[in-house]
């Protein structure tokens, strides 16, 4: 078997397995969500969820970027670019979202200038060799990748370019977060916390959660192993009676963050009001604008935003999915008008997204099954 | 733009850009430091780059973890890629047969 050489870290997966099964109480349900798309896709790709107790619920959170994105968003990003002069930027995840009238990749067919960018440092190249065109670069992400914008728009600024905005769509994880806990129907009991976000905002920020939801949460890795042992960690917690902010990712993720992309952060973005999320609606001050300081290279000042609102399709049911209402396989349209290669649901698009993931593993025998014993009924 | 993508530095950043070059899944690219201007990289070290800057200093253990990670997601080619068409220079193109290597070979993630 291919992968069994590859977990060389098979007998700690087959010890974590048992000390979840130790610790985890027969007679509740425990419903633990995974904040981070990353996570998702990890525990997807490695069958993770056959190696848990049938009564340990893995819910998908918030943290796919380009899942949370409004359609509108799209829409109002690629309106900016009917102008010839403009160049569209963006990063390869967002060229296959769909908007009303298509996505990146197809207004590029029908002869946009849209250009896909591995970093927004090259957006900013690509306008200081283009000095007669417009670049304008379409931002997206959580706090892994808006200190880099962050950082172009200085160098922007510094330059005097003229020629370069951005369109904005950073969010924040912390709201999110908030967003649920905050739902009636919700009934999470505890957080597997997001890596590579907390690479930048530290485990700080999660404090409240602990203090004021008496709910545990715990900043995990990527690997199998890592989600484990962070369940284990949830476990304790729970059995316990502590809840707290705990750090299993201390090999990459430092408890205070780094200070530097916040500082670079708070230079550049100042919080909206209020900003929707697709599935989950308006969350206040969940996402970045720039501010006003930087509005000569903020494309929501420079050009006319339609601020188009557009509903998901009726019979798409990306958000109740989002929220853990309801598992992918339930929405209507799974796997048969919704799939990865013709995604009508944002889920469906990132290979991050709760949907996707589902999609292209739910079929797949869990690969661990193969190295670890089997865990109670696959849920 | 979601991936962390470890790389090496394999010389000193730019001291006024920030810019280095480092090698990862056996390219040579630039990238950007300005995100760890409190405790710059030094030649030598690792870190987890998102899309095309440095965002935490991390040991080479940690980084054979997370190439390994990557390569069992079924991102390295991904994470390739992206290395690759980072436009911060022109690419240095690195031998395909002599990628980076771990200390044991045998447990080289790419």
């Amino acid at each position: 078997m291919k992968f069994v050489d590859e977990f060389r870290e098979a007998g700690v997966i087959n010890k974590a397995a048992e000390e979840i099964r130790r610790l985890a109480h027969p007679e509740r349900q425990y419903r633990f969500m995974e904040v981070c798309g990353g996570h998702t896709h990890s525990i997807y790709r490695f069958g993770l969820r056959d190696l848990l107790p049938a009564n340990i619920e893995l819910i998908h959170g918030p943290g796919c970027p380009v899942c949370v994105l409004p359609m509108g968003r799209i829409d109002d990003g690629l309106s900016m670019a009917r102008d010839p002069n403009v160049i569209f930027t963006a990063f390869g995840d967002m060229m296959r979202v769909p908007g009303t009238q298509g996505s990146p990749l197809e207004h590029k067919a029908r002869g946009m200038d849209v250009r896909i960018v591995y970093s927004p440092s090259d957006a900013l190249k690509l306008a200081q060799k283009n000095p007669d065109r417009h670049v304008m670069f379409f931002a997206i992400g959580f706090e892994t990748t808006a200190p880099s914008t962050a950082l172009v728009l200085m160098r922007a600024k510094s330059l005097g370019l003229e020629n370069f905005s951005v369109f904005c769509n950073h969010v924040t994880i912390i709201p999110a977060i908030r967003a649920i806990l905050d739902s009636p129907d919700m009934r999470i009991d505890a957080f597997v916390g997001p890596g590579h976000v907390s690479t930048v905002i530290g485990c700080r920020p999660y404090e409240w959660i602990a203090q004021q939801h008496a709910k545990p949460i715990v900043v995990s890795g990527f690997e199998p192993v890592d989600i484990l042992q962070s369940i284990v960690m949830l476990l304790r917690q729970m059995n316990s009676g502590e809840t707290k902010v705990e750090n299993q990712y201390t090999r990459v993720v430092p408890w205070q963050g780094n200070p530097a992309a916040l500082k670079v952060m708070a230079e550049v973005f100042e919080l909206r009001p209020y900003f929707e999320w697709r599935g989950m609606g308006f969350i206040s001050q969940s996402a970045l604008k720039m501010k006003a300081s930087y509005a000569q290279w903020d494309a929501e000042q420079r050009f006319s935003v339609p601020g188009v609102r557009v509903t998901d399709p009726k019979a798409a049911q990306c958000g109740e999915v989002l929220k853990g209402a309801l598992k992918p396989a339930q929405c209507k349209l799974f796997g048969n008008e919704c799939t990865p290669e013709h995604p009508i649901g944002a889920l469906m698009v990132s290979s991050e997204g709760s949907c996707a993931a589902y999609y292209n593993y739910e079929h797949r025998k869990s690969v661990l099954t193969n190295i670890a014993e089997p865990v109670g009924v696959p849920a | 733009m979601c991936l962390a993508i470890p790389a090496k530095l394999i010389e000193s950043p730019d001291p006024e850009t920030g810019r280095v070059l480092v090698e990862v899944v056996g390219v040579r690219r630039h990238i950007d430091t300005g995100l760890l201007q409190d405790d710059p990289p030094l030649i030598g070290d690792w870190v987890l780059v998102h899309v095309g800057f440095a965002m935490s200093k991390i040991s080479e253990e940690q980084a054979l973890d997370q190439l390994r990670t990557l390569s069992l997601l079924g991102e390295d080619t991904a994470a390739r890629e992206e290395v690759e068409n980072y436009g911060f220079a022109e690419p240095v193109i690195v031998p395909a047969s002599s990628p980076p290597r771990a200390n044991d070979e045998s447990e080289a993630p790419v």
